[in-house]
């Protein structure tokens, strides 16, 4: 089975750019699903009746995976009327003083309905208790910045006082650059909460969507129990032009792609949109009870 | 005693120009080919150091060093990122650029601080953590996420500071320690200031303004509280007068380290833990 199709190393010119390090904020804003009947598939290249991708978003020609907001992820994850929202109203505020950063805060917020690039909260699935973290690649490439990682902190503490296990579906361009060293800094602050919980023993599941780059990469996504990914999602820690600038060489279509991370030992298990509750499901009960102690 | 008192406000003059550098001018000292690297620092301030190699996974990466040594009379671990001065040397040591390998290897040898109780010390200097084919296919990401995680938890006690450039994940993947300090002319950020420009202004020309806005340089991360600590340096940078920083490090070493062994292990967790926990700018 030919899974990819196979691109060769082409020579490419540097053109330009002395530094330019994990892409990531700044790269185009891909909107889940935008208004109007219709949508273009970025993957085909085909005019979709909007109404034909379904609940799961996905394309009925090519079966390309639409980016999905948080809120409509949470819709597909948690049971139904089980979600409660954590710290709703956080916002990030400038410490850098970079220009227009409020601006583009609120613009970002009327657009998507969400405060910042995550939404936390506690909720069933399969019936289970668990905490959920779901980042929203169309704010501001679901950059890490101070309310991702103090969200994202504050739900790993709560799951580790209330004993539950976490599931965190990733999605980010990797750190907010207008915040400067403040959102490296949440690199640390979030794993040395996942440390914690890790250390009582409880589960933590990451989900890998497209795309997962950069500080969050190389931060909380790689430090799951059990690590899964939708199919094609893009995973990296550099930047696809940085590398190819380095290196000089184009790289192929497969790079960074959750089927190579698979490959070469850093994804436990590819899962298909329509299954990933069911597998959740499975897995958390497969942790409740934990291992010997059997349910009566 | 006229001349003294002119001699004097000279002095202070130059020593205030110094310590205003505009934050593009200490990016370029703190990237000067001639910057004191940190195996330099590790030879002048500890004896006995013996150097081990390898991840026991994959290679040796050469931009990591790291082994045992003596600080006076206290066995530490020391480890750190090693440019060279020179091309054929920083093509040795891949300009400072770890590979997962490297971080690897740091992560074994911290590990193996922990179990014979020894302090670890390390020095940060570098551009960034390795983008390329192999770095990737090898899990960058996977083994700066590991570090930040381990070292959030290790039950020694710990220090790091940045010599020259403290770049990004790839600078934090050694730096999650007890007290982070920095050289004067040395600089910490998300990532440079021409990555900065380029990504959110589209123009790389635009570094020196960038520079400045980011706040990366110790006196402005002083301030904000992300580092504990600034090591002065002679005007112009530790090149002048390397002897002069390296002793002035070594005496801060010696009494920092003894007030955190001074400490139980589970005071010291909680408070790295509560260090970094502090860290954001958010409104509720
Ligand atoms: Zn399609």
């Amino acid at each position: 089975m030919n899974l990819f199709k196979k691109r060769k190393y082409l020579p490419v010119g540097n053109d330009g750019q002395s530094d330019t390090k994990k892409d990531g904020a700044n790269e185009a804003n891909t909107p889940s699903v935008p208004e109007g009947m219709y949508i273009k598939c970025p993957s085909c290249g085909q005019a979709i009746y909007k109404k034909s991708i379904g609940a799961s978003k996905i394309c009925p020609e090519c079966a390309h995976y639409f980016r999905v907001s948080s809120k409509e992820r949470v819709r597909m994850t948690a049971d139904a009327g089980t979600f409660q929202e954590f710290d709703k109203k956080m916002e990030a505020k400038n410490p850098l003083n970079y220009p227009d950063y409020e601006k583009k805060i609120k613009t970002m917020q009327e657009k998507t309905g969400v405060s910042d690039a995550v939404v936390c909260g506690k909720c069933k699935i399969g019936g289970f208790d668990t905490v959920l973290c779901v980042m929203d690649s169309g704010f501001i490439m679901g950059s890490m910045g101070s309310v991702v990682g103090e969200k994202i902190t504050r739900a790993f503490e709560f799951a580790t006082k209330n004993k539950l296990p976490i599931i965190i579906f990733t999605a980010s361009g990797g750190a907010r650059m207008q915040e400067g060293i403040v959102s490296l800094m949440q690199m640390a602050k979030v794993s040395a909460a996942a440390a914690r919980h890790s250390e009582d023993g409880n589960l933590y599941v990451t989900v890998l969507t497209d795309p997962t780059t950069g500080g969050v990469t190389a931060s909380f996504a790689m430090l799951g129990d059990i690590i899964l990914s939708e199919p094609k999602a893009l995973i990296g820690f550099a930047g696809r032009r940085v590398i190819e600038q380095t290196i000089k060489q184009k790289l192929p279509d497969e790079f960074q792609t959750a089927e190579f991370l698979l490959e070469h030992g850093f994804v436990d298990k590819i899962v298909e949109r329509d299954c990933m509750n069911n597998v959740l499901t499975e897995i958390l009960r497969l942790h409740n009870p934990k291992g010997c102690e059997r349910s009566e | 005693m006229y001349l003294q008192k002119f001699y004097d406000s000279i002095i202070r003059k130059v020593v205030n120009a110094v310590s205003n550098n505009a934050a593009s001018e200490i990016v370029k000292i703190a990237r000067k080919v001639s910057r004191p690297s940190a195996l330099e620092y590790i030879n002048h301030i500890f004896t006995g150091f013996i150097e081990f190699h390898g991840d026991r996974n994959f290679k040796d990466d050469k931009a990591v060093v790291g082994g045992i040594a003596m600080l006076d009379d206290m066995p530490v671990t020391v480890i750190g990122i090693q440019k060279g001065h020179s091309t054929e040397e920083n093509i040795e040591r891949n300009f400072g650029s770890p590979h997962p390998e490297g971080y690897r290897k740091a992560l074994r040898l911290m590990k193996q601080a922990e179990k014979f109780n020894r302090p670890v010390i390390t020095f940060i200097n570098t551009s960034g953590a390795f983008c390329g084919v192999g770095a990737e296919e090898r899990g960058q990401g996977e083994a700066i996420a590991r570090n930040l995680l381990e070292m959030s938890t290790l039950k020694t006690p710990s220090i790091s500071i940045v010599i020259g450039e403290g770049g990004s994940g790839g600078a934090l993947a050694l730096a999650v320690t007890d007290r982070v300090w920095m050289l004067e002319n040395s600089v910490y950020s998300i990532l440079s200031p021409e990555g900065f420009a380029s990504i959110l202004w589209k123009d790389a020309s635009r570094s020196k303004e960038a520079a400045e806005l980011m706040k990366i340089t110790a006196n402005d991360l002083l301030e904000l509280g992300i580092i504990d600590k600034v090591i002065k340096e002679v005007p112009g940078g530790a090149q002048n007068d390397f002897a002069f920083t390296a002793n002035l490090l070594k005496s801060k070493l010696r009494v920092e380290l003894e007030e955190l062994c001074a400490k139980d292990k589970e005071t010291l967790l909680e408070e790295r833990y509560q260090r970094f926990r502090k860290f954001g700018a958010f409104t509720e």
